[in-house]
């Protein structure tokens, strides 16, 4: 296999079959199975979420056992965030990272093949445990012991399962570094480079520090509950609030894990759009940066009630605030780009707009939360269920979904529909807002998370809520329409496909060859990052 | 080119591998910042000699309460001889606990220690503690056991009870460490 491989390497012409997938080492199609399997789990993880609503659509019980229902909370979790939004950024950074710096491919193209491979495999241990003895995971994605001890059978899967999927992103980041740091083209300096390119490459190096951690927290787990060890267990000398403090110094990190691709994503589009070079380049990435080593350090915000001391309530707090200025440092750029620009208002535009205004939102309830006293309100309830569905859903699903608008003419050669891009923006706009708006109102009530039944007080924001939900789900499909229109023709792509994009990847027929940039091309400030 | 990738990446696999590691050196890291801090009613272990006579405070008396628990996996009876105690900061103090295995094997235990309020258990020093080890029973002994403490002049003067709790688990072997030992409640819950 690998022969056919090299041999490949020396034509344009691309492999045919199954084995073009299944063996590939190009960068182009692993991102394209990365962006395929992200968009699979997107949808996989969106119908549990539309069992979870349609179990609140009203109080009392209606479909499910509760079992089953925090199954459904915990897997609808787990798969959104390991398989669809990290494979996305992923696919993206396969496609367009090599493109931008001007290499042929991958550092280590081989290893690229594995760990998406591994992705398929680790989502099928983690979706197997429905059919186990005991059922799926149910304690929550953050894992907690003592309860998710109570898991029957399906632990090891589970535990080996993010053992995979951790596995696959560390191998994912570690192969970015290497492209980066070793196959940049001549003259493409770090201070050169997309904007895109540095939150990945920061990124990179959050998930080679956190995700080992998190590996070694579910082991913990695992031999706690088949090997005798006594990490989490009180009686046996252990600490169950440890694994909060271990997943915690895991589990902030990876939010920036998520969100920073999304970030570099509209800092291409915006400049595009505006006409106007980005603003405070250097800035931008040094913003970047010490949001991602700040993310080191705030992990107890998760934490506030579990009864820590009053210094570490403070230290976390102001911690915790402190990541708002460099954010703060983000947001102001991504403005002044605009600022007097030539602005159009494309589908990747009105999506890097949408992440501005609706991240800020889900920022502005961060900071809420990252108030000690009065976290004591909302943790644990809807409030803070508004809070992540606000920084992830319009913040940074709306910014991988612009990054896809914005680079699918360059893919496949073909214009999409603008128009059926515009009405999916505007669908998906408001019903977000009336699926996750309504639960900042139902939070500070007091509707606890993570529960089947709920008070009949809020019951009529539920309603309005669950159809949110419904219509939000149903406006993914025009999504899917639009790639597979796209995908299958339209009107031909120019190599520049937009008006004010620059850089690299844009000198690049649409759709690129097979193997671009064999010989690297010469980079000046001319032809350097948008 | 390739094999400078190749050397980049084996580089941050070694880092992978090290974070990895530190997952697990977060839990001694943990452990003493407890102990040091008094999170989580970590009690103190102070040899005799280190114990003072100046340091007595003979206006002031505190109390002491003991707490006795043992964990369902353990066929023992655990109780203090007196439920609580005045003792005077600074002096050494001590206290009396009965066990008894109830069943016909012999049985290693471990006891376990905290002291509430947490700020009480950073003035708290066991200065000899049948916890310090495991404790073997043979089928059917009685055993009384003794704790020696002090408590530190030091106490913060809104403090005026403490409580001393010990649970006893079952160890696995007589050369387990402390926090190795085997505990059978999850699997039973599960059962
Ligand atoms: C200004 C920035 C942010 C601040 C100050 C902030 C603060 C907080 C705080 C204090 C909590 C804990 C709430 C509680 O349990 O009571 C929290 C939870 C959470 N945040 Fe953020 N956050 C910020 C940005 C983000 C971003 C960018 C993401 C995702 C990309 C995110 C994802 C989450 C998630 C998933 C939780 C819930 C964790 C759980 O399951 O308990 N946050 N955030
Ligand atoms: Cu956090």
């Amino acid at each position: 296999m690998s022969e056919a491989v090299l041999h490949d390497d020396h034509h344009d012409h691309k492999p045919t079959g199954i084995g073009r997938w299944l063996f590939s080492t190009n960068h182009k199609d692993i991102g394209t199975m990365y962006l395929v399997f992200a968009l699979i789990m997107f949808f996989v993880g969106g119908a549990m979420s539309m069992v979870i609503r349609a179990e609140l659509f009203q109080p009392g019980m209606q479909y499910v056992d509760p079992q089953f229902y925090n199954s459904m909370v915990t897997v609808h979790a787990l798969v959104m965030i390991f398989g669809a939004l990290m494979p996305a950024g992923v696919g993206l950074a396969n496609w367009m990272i090599p493109m931008m710096i001007g290499a042929p491919d991958m550092a280590l193209p081989r290893m690229n093949n594995m760990s998406f491979w591994i992705l398929p495999f680790a989502a099928t241990l983690l979706i197997s445990t429905f059919f186990m003895q005991g059922g799926a995971p149910a304690g929550g994605w953050t894992m907690y012991p003592p309860l998710i001890l109570q898991l029957g059978d399906g632990l090891p899967y589970l535990v080996f399962a993010v053992h995979f999927l951790g596995v696959s992103s560390i191998m994912g980041a570690i192969n970015i570094i290497a492209t980066v740091f070793n196959m940049r083209a001549p003259g493409m300096t770090f201070m050169r480079l997309p904007l895109f390119v540095w939150t990945w490459i920061i990124t990179a190096f959050l998930l080679i520090a956190s995700m080992p951690v998190l590996a070694g927290a579910v082991t913990m787990l695992l031999t706690d509950k088949y090997f005798g060890t006594a990490f989490f267990d009180a009686a046996g000398g252990g600490d169950p609030l440890m694994f909060q403090h271990i997943f915690w110094f895991f589990g902030h990190p990876e939010v920036y894990i998520l969100v920073l691709p999304a970030f570099g994503v509209i800092s291409q589009i915006i400049p595009t759009f505006s006409r106007k070079p980005l603003f405070g380049y250097t800035s931008m990435v040094y913003a970047t940066a010490s949001i991602a080593f700040l993310s080191f350090f705030v992990w107890a915000h998760h934490m506030f009630t579990v009864g820590m001391p009053l210094t570490g309530e403070l230290f976390f707090m102001y911690a915790t605030m402190s990541i708002a200025v460099p954010t703060g440092v983000k947001i102001f750029n991504w403005m002044a780009t605009m600022w007097k620009g030539s602005m159009t208002f494309e589908t990747p535009m009105l999506f890097a707009i949408g992440v501005l205004f609706m991240f800020s939102i889900g920022g502005f309830s961060g900071l809420m939360m990252g108030i000690t006293p009065v976290d004591f309100q909302y943790h644990d309830t809807y409030f803070i269920v508004a809070h992540f569905h606000y920084v992830i859903v319009p913040g940074i699903i709306f910014g991988l979904m612009g990054g896809i608008y914005f680079w699918l003419p360059k893919w496949t050669g073909n214009m999409y529909d603008e128009k059926l891009g515009k009405l999916h923006f505007w669908c998906s706009t408001i019903s977000v807002n009336i699926l996750f708006f309504p639960m900042h109102f139902i939070g500070l009530a007091g509707m606890p998370r993570r529960i089947p039944d709920y008070n009949v007080q809020f019951a009529d924001w539920n309603v309005i809520i669950s159809l949110g939900g419904v219509a939000f789900g149903l406006s993914q499909l025009i999504l899917v329409w639009v790639v597979i229109k796209c995908v299958r023709g339209g009107e031909k792509a120019g190599d520049q496909v937009w008006e004010g994009a620059h850089g690299l990847e844009w000198t690049l027929p649409s759709p690129p060859p097979f193997h671009t940039f064999t010989t690297p091309p010469e980079v000046t400030d001319a032809t350097a990052h948008s | 080119m390739e094999n400078n990738a190749t050397k980049t990446a084996k580089k941050l696999g070694l880092v992978a591998i090290a974070m990895f590691g530190f997952g697990y050196l977060m839990v001694p890291i943990y452990n003493v910042f407890c102990e040091y801090t008094g999170i989580n009613g970590k009690t103190g272990q102070i040899a005799q000699s280190q114990v003072s006579v100046d340091d007595v405070d003979p206006n002031r008396l505190v109390t002491v309460e003991f707490d006795t628990n043992v964990n369902p996996a353990l066929p023992w009876k655990f109780r203090a001889v007196q439920f609580k105690q005045e003792v005077r900061p600074g002096e050494i103090a001590e206290a009396l606990f009965i066990v008894e295995n109830e069943s016909d094997k012999s049985v290693v235990g471990q006891a376990i220690p905290s002291v509430a309020p947490e700020q009480a258990s950073l003035f708290f020093n066991k200065t000899e503690c049948f916890c310090f080890i495991n404790q073997v029973l043979a089928p059917g002994e009685k055993k009384e056991m003794i704790v020696r403490f002090v408590v530190d002049s030091d106490l913060p003067e809104k403090i005026s009870t403490m409580t001393l709790s010990y649970t006893f688990f079952k160890a696995l072997s007589e050369n387990d460490v402390v926090s190795n030992v085997k505990h059978e409640t999850t699997k039973k819950n599960n059962g």
